[in-house]
């Protein structure tokens, strides 16, 4: 067979599968996705699972360890035959929460934990590089098959060139047809069929060189039975570590591989498609491995000893002149290793633009993205190119040259570090985000140790010597002998060690730990997801209803605006009436205008309800509950605000009634000052006219009038001179002169100074000058004025036939009061409250002189001296009480 | 979690429907069982052979039954998936 033949062949393949795909997403858009969609396509698209590796690794791993090969495929047939423990959930999970790939769903489940995404995504590239370089390479073997099988009739074989040419091919495929949009849900119609057709091509020829084996070569199912006993390996002994960790491996890997999550949860149209694949897909996986101890054994006896048994499968037809065979055998292999790649180049991209350059994009640009959707499509297109290139350094480096077998565990156990924190997230509402990130990261750093650095080689990473002694001499941390556990598989030692640490990390960190208010959210919702969603639903979209819209718009905005919101929204798009088409630049609108009422998140999230059909997000009900705080932490500061105003408010209400009192008081005083005033001046003025017209004027009327003048100038200072004093008194600027005295002499003093007023009636006064002894500290003159005052009036108003005054003093508690006791007819009840005010006069008859302002100067003095002056009711005449402080009193004995 | 009233009892139809599921979850159980046969079988002396071809027929027969009884289930179950109302395929209260 030509080379030029086989990779015209190749071509032709490949654009075949081109051409499928095309059609596969063009029916997909135009809604005809049924049958694209049926159970059938979706189990075969789990064909992926079985790689290269299987289709030519397999009959390599029988022929070295017999059995064993079959625990790969052992493990995912047991957790597919038991989906309704796991697998219902997660693609339920996978389904509601949008799930978009196993970084993701771990993400998610722990709190939408962006350091968590970035550690899952750099395992799994880590993992698959190797995986990647390994179907690179057995497509490059299988050319090389019939290079070596044709000399001559090939140009060079040269092996990396190939190898470029098949990464860069499938990088083509992969970005035409997975970076094609950015669906929310990740789908890929055209990769999906195009990978079933795959899966049917590998079968069919894996099948097809089975056949030809049992029954064109060794002749009948009973031959190759004795076959298969007599050959070398019947006497291959069962590992039996091995054959329990390999089915916990693998059991486990094809729930977390990235490819595998890609088609069994992100790709997935409906949750009953897995009861099909629950029984289907472990029939595929036997069918493919059925063949494979036959091959083996037929390879071993009847193919050179040096001949690969990796590549029995493409050397026993060619052995045996079957080209065509051999042809198909290629294609399937070929099948294998595109699908593979394909898928996992897609889930990669997925993930790494996802959670590591769209955090770093976005936390590198602060302001707000444009266009986030040409930042995904581009990094996505960039990252399934970078990581073919790193499969493509991976196999170059490595040198291609060792069993596929041992590539595959490698990756295996590496992916499989991600399975606690996934499960347990799923099952445990307890699973922490720091236990998740313990677990990932111990587990991680125990498989690099154990397995994946030593398999570089020794020399590579590792020394010889840290193998035999342990690093630094340390001989309980040799890499394939942790803590001394000697004798066991390096494989087997690292599922081990690495389990243990990862599930003690997880364990360890979630129960000690504390979740987050998302984190818990989040939990709940995977946990119960059965509680919380409902049954399998279709992803097709319901279109957003234009009068949904308008009912919420209207409930929101007011029915008005709303609906001129609508209407000239439907004139835009040339339509009549009120409701336009929901395009995406209107809903767009929409939300605008609802955000300005409602805040971003809510109107966000009620948008999307209508139109897109989705239950809020945790995300979403986080920011509707941050923005409900502001708007309460705004209203509590309103509130606050309003009262402070309200009291202000008061304050000044209160401030301006007191102004508007004394503006009425000084109105009253100086209406009364004026009146006061002008009395006497009246009278002066008419007494000096009357002197100045007087020519023949008597000297005796003369004088009578200017003594009438004089009286009533003496009256107006005296008049002056209380106000002043009042003035001074009222305005605090009166200074006092204290000084030690005793009651007694202020009293006499007083007496003594009113003795000239009304010295006709005489007034009998009666006091105790023992109680009069208390020696006190007050102005003296001040108190005196008082007393006087107190003794004039009594002078000059009481109206009883023997006047007397009777001054009592008394010690009360801590004060002096003297009493001014006379035995007049008092004062009437109800002027007693106003007798203090200035300018009152209870009768003007005998009050010649008198400004009326006394009584108020007297009231200003006590309070400047600490006492008070009050009148005291019931005591048969006019009584007032002067109350001094004692401790003035005191001070001063 | 469960709501105020769960009924105690199921009708025919759902009784049959949560026996299929116990039957779903016990295959896996089965399975695990059978697949561990391979490590009770006696180690080969070296030099022996231990009669590869029987073993992996056992395995193939394993797998063949485990397939077909699931199969089985999973079929009438997705029957009786289709047919259940939302909240009955739902299925996440444990009643009879």
């Amino acid at each position: 067979m030509s080379f030029d033949l086989l990779v015209s062949v190749s071509l032709v393949y490949v654009g075949l599968l081109f051409v499928i795909a095309y059609w596969a997403e063009r029916r997909a858009l135009r809604g005809g996705v049924r049958w694209l969609r049926s159970p059938l396509v979706y189990t075969l698209s789990l064909s992926i699972y079985c790689t290269a590796w299987t289709f030519y690794g397999a009959v390599g791993y029988a022929s070295r360890s017999g059995l064993e090969f079959l625990t790969i495929y052992i493990g995912p047939t047991l957790v597919l035959i038991g989906w309704w423990w796991c697998l219902r959930k997660l693609v339920r999970i996978g389904r509601s929460q949008r799930i978009t790939s196993i970084a993701d769903l771990i993400s998610s489940r722990y709190g939408k934990s962006a350091l968590l995404g970035g550690m899952v995504t750099v395992i799994a590239v880590v993992g698959t590089t190797p995986y990647l370089a390994l179907q690179l390479q057995s497509v490059t073997l299988s050319f090389g098959v019939f290079a070596e099988g044709t000399p001559g009739s090939f140009p060079v074989p040269d092996q990396r060139a190939t190898a470029i040419w098949v990464a860069g091919g499938m990088a083509v495929f992969a970005i035409l047809f997975g970076t094609r949009n950015v669906d929310a849900n990740e789908r890929h119609h055209g990769v999906v069929t195009a990978i079933a057709l795959e899966a049917l091509v590998k079968l069919f020829a894996l099948l097809a060189v089975g056949s030809f084996i049992v029954w064109g070569v060794a002749g009948g199912i009973g031959e190759v039975a004795a076959r298969i006993n007599a050959s070398p390996l019947a006497e291959i002994p069962l590992d039996r570590s091995r054959w329990l960790a390999l089915i916990f491996v693998s059991g486990a890997a094809i729930l977390v591989l990235p490819r595998m999550f890609q088609v069994l949860v992100v790709e997935n149209e409906d949750e009953r498609h897995l009861a099909t694949a629950s029984w289907a897909f472990p029939l595929y996986l036997a069918a493919m491995s059925v063949f494979v101890i036959p091959i083996a054994a037929v390879g071993m006896s009847e193919l050179p000893s040096w001949a690969n048994p990796d590549l029995f499968v493409l050397t026993l037809p060619l052995a045996h002149g079957h080209d065509m065979l051999a042809l198909l055998a290629f294609l399937g292999g070929f099948s294998s290793a595109t699908s593979m790649v394909i898928v996992a180049a897609i889930a990669l991209a997925t993930m790494i633009s996802n959670h590591i350059v769209l955090p770093l994009w976005l936390s590198l640009r602060a302001e707000a993205p444009g266009n986030l959707r040409a930042v995904l499509l581009t990094s996505r297109r960039l990252s399934i190119a970078g990581v073919l290139a790193l499969g493509y350094v991976y196999y170059v480096w490595s040198g291609g040259g060792r069993e596929l077998a041992a590539i595959g565990f490698v990756s295996f156990t590496g992916v499989v570090q991600v399975m606690p924190a996934a499960v347990g997230g799923i099952f445990w509402r307890g699973a922490t985000r720091i236990g998740a990130a313990a677990g990932v990261s111990l587990g991680a750093a125990v498989w690099a140790y154990t397995l994946f650095l030593p398999s570089f080689g020794e020399g590579v990473v590792f020394s010889a010597a840290t193998f035999a002694d342990g690093p630094f001499g340390i001989g309980w941390l040799r890499p394939h002998a942790l803590f001394g556990i000697e004798g066991l598989d390096p494989v087997v030692h690292s599922v081990i060690w690495s389990m243990a640490v990862n599930c003690a990390g997880f364990l360890l960190g979630s129960i000690a730990s504390f979740p987050t208010p998302v984190e818990r959210l989040q939990g709940a919702q995977f946990v119960n997801v059965f509680d919380y969603s409902r049954g399998p639903r279709g992803w097709s979209q319901s279109k957003a209803e234009a009068e949904d819209l308008l009912i919420m718009a209207q409930r929101i905005l007011g029915p008005r605006e709303a609906q001129d919101l609508f209407a000239a929204e439907a004139r835009i798009q040339g339509k009549a009436g009120f409701l336009p088409d929901t395009t995406p630049d209107f809903l767009d609108r929409l939300e605008r205008e609802l955000a300005g009422s409602v805040g971003a998140a809510t109107a966000h999230a009620m948008i999307g309800q209508i139109a897109i059909g989705t239950t809020v997000s945790v995300e979403d009900l986080m920011a509707v509950a941050d923005e409900a705080a502001q708007i309460m932490e705004h209203s509590i500061q309103l509130q606050a605000k309003s009262e402070e105003l309200s009291r202000t408010a008061r304050q000044l209400r209160e401030a301006n009634q007191k102004l508007t009192e004394l503006s009425v008081q000084k109105d009253s005083f100086l209406g009364q000052i004026s009146h006061e005033l002008r009395t006497p001046m009246t009278s002066i003025r008419a007494f000096s006219e009357i002197l100045m017209d007087s020519e023949g004027m008597e000297a005796q009327e003369r004088q009578r009038f200017a003594a009438i003048i004089h009286d009533e100038a003496q009256r107006l200072t005296r008049l002056l001179d209380a106000l002043l004093d009042l003035s001074v008194l009222e305005h605090g600027q009166a200074s006092l002169n204290r000084e030690s005295v005793r009651l007694r002499d202020v009293i006499a003093r007083a007496l003594a100074a009113t003795g000239s007023i009304n010295p006709d009636r005489g007034l009998a006064v009666r006091r105790d000058t023992l109680d009069e002894d208390i020696l006190i500290c007050t102005d003296t003159d001040r108190l005196a004025q008082v007393f006087i005052n107190i003794i004039a009036n009594a002078r000059k108003y009481c109206d009883a036939a023997e006047p007397q005054l009777r001054i009592a003093v008394q010690r009360r508690g801590g004060k002096v009061s003297v009493d001014f006791i006379d035995n007049g007819s008092g004062i009437p009840v109800q002027s007693q409250s106003v007798i203090f005010e200035k300018f009152c006069r209870l009768s003007d008859q005998s009050a010649a002189g008198s400004a009326g302002l006394g009584l108020a100067i007297c009231r200003e003095i006590m309070q400047k001296l600490g006492g008070a002056i009050t009148y005291l009711p019931g005591q048969g005449g006019a009584a007032f009480r002067v109350t001094l402080p004692v401790e003035s009193a005191e001070k001063a004995a | 979690m469960n709501g105020p009233r769960v009924p105690l009892f199921l009708e025919r139809q759902s009784y049959r429907r949560r026996r299929l599921v116990d039957a779903s979850r016990a295959v896996p159980v089965f399975g695990i069982i059978l697949f561990f046969v391979p490590l009770l079988w006696p180690q080969p002396e070296p030099g022996e052979a231990t009669g590869l071809a029987e073993r992996g027929i056992y395995l193939f027969l394993a797998w063949g039954l485990l397939v077909a009884v699931t199969g089985v289930i999973s079929v009438r179950l997705q029957s009786r998936l289709q047919e259940g109302a939302p909240e009955e395929r739902a299925e996440g209260k444990d009643v009879l």
